[in-house]
């Protein structure tokens, strides 16, 4: 018997499984037991959430992995870290470390300005943040295993990735008519192999789970976003942030399996903690934004 | 025929295309539903629990009224089959894991569970495995983060073993699956099963 360990089949599985769930980021290991107990699928083990990362400034890197293992220790559900746009030794450290999912992440200050890792020389699964279609189909060709917004984090401002949503599926629809030359000019402008063109021209969906990323804080957000046809929802600042987490960790965790049903989000918005503050995107300058990070 | 599979989380859409393409293939006629409320449950005749994280799913279920429905359907007769997740929340007993996190079980299944049994998902992999039930060809199982099965009394049956660890259990009307024949294009699990609704 032949057994298999990391293949595309194994990486995107392990992300098809956390489809409608909603994973939160987490600083402590307490935290990671408060968002395992609101029904988080997974938690993001980090040593600030982005909100904190924007204020502090300087340079953002991995996490301590002491702290994530302790993360790792104190929850059953997988446990995903993020390293810096193409630093693959901070990605070797964390599937050393045995984390379930790398976030090549924008959020971190990037390590390289030219290249992303090459995300198929790892056994662990990678998420990487798109603000397109030809950012998200780039990342899936390097050998992301799932794709997700990129938003604005930190922010608790969802109009960002809402236009990366809006964004990505018009590119997506447009595929739908295009001849094969134009797919194949498509494909020279994406900088990527035609077949994955054309793979997301039939599917009509990106080829792998898609979530949202960057500025979800409120159970209406993530009803909103899945609404929009997204799989799942990361939430970042807007749990720990909030004036009583775990209620509004359930509270997103609710309205994002009952996305289409407005009685039941309404009953998860009712009485809710104060969101965290949020920040209005206009105000930010050019090099605040994280987004732009890794195209 | 009405197939329903449980969609609180999870590989809810390729256990609704496989089982959409089995139907074909056995020749039966019917319907395969995206089951998300306990209204939905009424008058199906196989409930499928997928993967995705159980103590999520387990949850969600609870909250919404459909976990109590599914144990007496189960009790009742109606065949159920359990994939990774799905078969944790089947099994009577579950590990230390599954006792720390409240994990709530159906307990339908006379198996003892133990969650993420093979480790985390660097340790995932995929393997041509024998299944008694299918006969000759091996069926490709795709383990991720897996749960085993530690023992087995009563009716259950043993149908499949991965390195002596019991990986798959037939026990009357339940069938339970540590892997994930969703992620893979062979129907034969699907379509066992199917039969096993129609009788």
């Amino acid at each position: 018997m032949e057994i298999i360990f990391g293949s595309d089949r194994l990486k995107r599985g392990f992300a098809r499984m956390q489809k409608g769930g909603v994973i939160m980021d987490v600083t402590t290991p307490e935290q990671a037991i408060i968002a395992e107990e609101a029904g988080a699928v997974a938690v993001m083990a980090l040593q600030a959430v982005p909100a904190d990362i924007r204020k502090a400034g300087g340079v953002a890197r991995m996490a301590d992995p002491a702290i994530i293992k302790e993360i790792m220790d104190a929850v059953t559900i997988p446990v995903m870290a993020k390293c810096r746009i193409g630093h693959f030794a901070e990605a070797q450290v964390l599937e050393a470390l045995g984390v379930d999912m790398i976030d090549e992440s924008e959020v971190l200050t990037p390590a390289d300005e030219e290249f992303h890792i090459d995300k198929r020389k790892f056994k662990v699964p990678f998420v990487c943040g798109a603000r397109d279609l030809g950012e998200s189909l780039r990342r899936i060709n390097e050998g992301a295993a799932m794709i997700r917004t990129k938003g604005e984090a930190g922010t608790g401002n969802i109009v960002e990735a809402i236009r990366h949503i809006r964004l990505t599926k018009r590119q997506i629809a447009e595929l739908a008519d295009m001849s094969d030359d134009e797919l194949e000019a498509k494909a020279r402008e994406y900088r990527v192999p035609v077949e994955l063109v054309k793979e997301t021209a039939r599917l009509q969906r990106l080829p792998v789970v898609w979530f949202c990323a960057g500025g979800i804080a409120t159970p209406a957000d993530a009803a909103m976003v899945m609404q929009l046809g997204v799989d799942g929802v990361f939430v970042g600042s807007g749990i720990f942030k909030s004036s009583d987490p775990p209620r509004m960790a359930r509270a997103i965790v609710e309205a994002t399996r009952h996305y289409d049903d407005p009685e039941k989000v309404l009953e998860a918005c009712m009485n809710l903690p104060q969101p965290m503050k949020g920040i209005d995107i206009r105000t930010l300058r050019e090099e605040e934004k994280l987004q732009v990070r890794g195209v | 025929m009405k197939i329903g599979v449980i969609g609180v989380q999870g590989a809810v859409s390729e256990h609704l295309e496989i089982t959409r393409a089995a139907m074909e293939r056995c020749g039966f006629t019917g319907s395969v539903e995206w089951v998300d409320r306990a209204e939905k449950l009424r008058g199906l005749d196989g409930i499928i629990i997928p993967g995705g994280e159980s103590t999520t799913i387990g949850r969600l279920m609870q909250r919404t009224g459909m976990f109590e429905r599914i144990r007496e359907m189960g009790l009742g007769g109606v065949p159920i089959m359990g994939t990774c997740a799905g078969m944790i929340l089947l099994a009577k007993v579950g590990d230390e894991q599954v006792k720390r996190t409240g994990q709530p079980l159906l307990g339908l299944v006379d198996m003892e569970i133990e969650r993420n049994a093979f480790g985390r998902q660097r340790e995932s992999f995929e393997v041509d495995l024998p299944v008694t039930i299918l006969g000759g060809e091996p069926f490709r199982a795709v383990f991720i983060r897996a749960p085993a099965v530690r023992r087995v009394w009563g009716n259950a049956q043993v149908i499949a073993r991965f390195n002596g660890r019991i990986v798959g259990v037939l026990q009357q009307n339940f069938l339970a699956l540590a892997f994930h024949p969703e992620l893979t294009a062979d129907t034969r699990l699907h379509e066992y099963f199917l039969w096993m609704c129609k009788r």
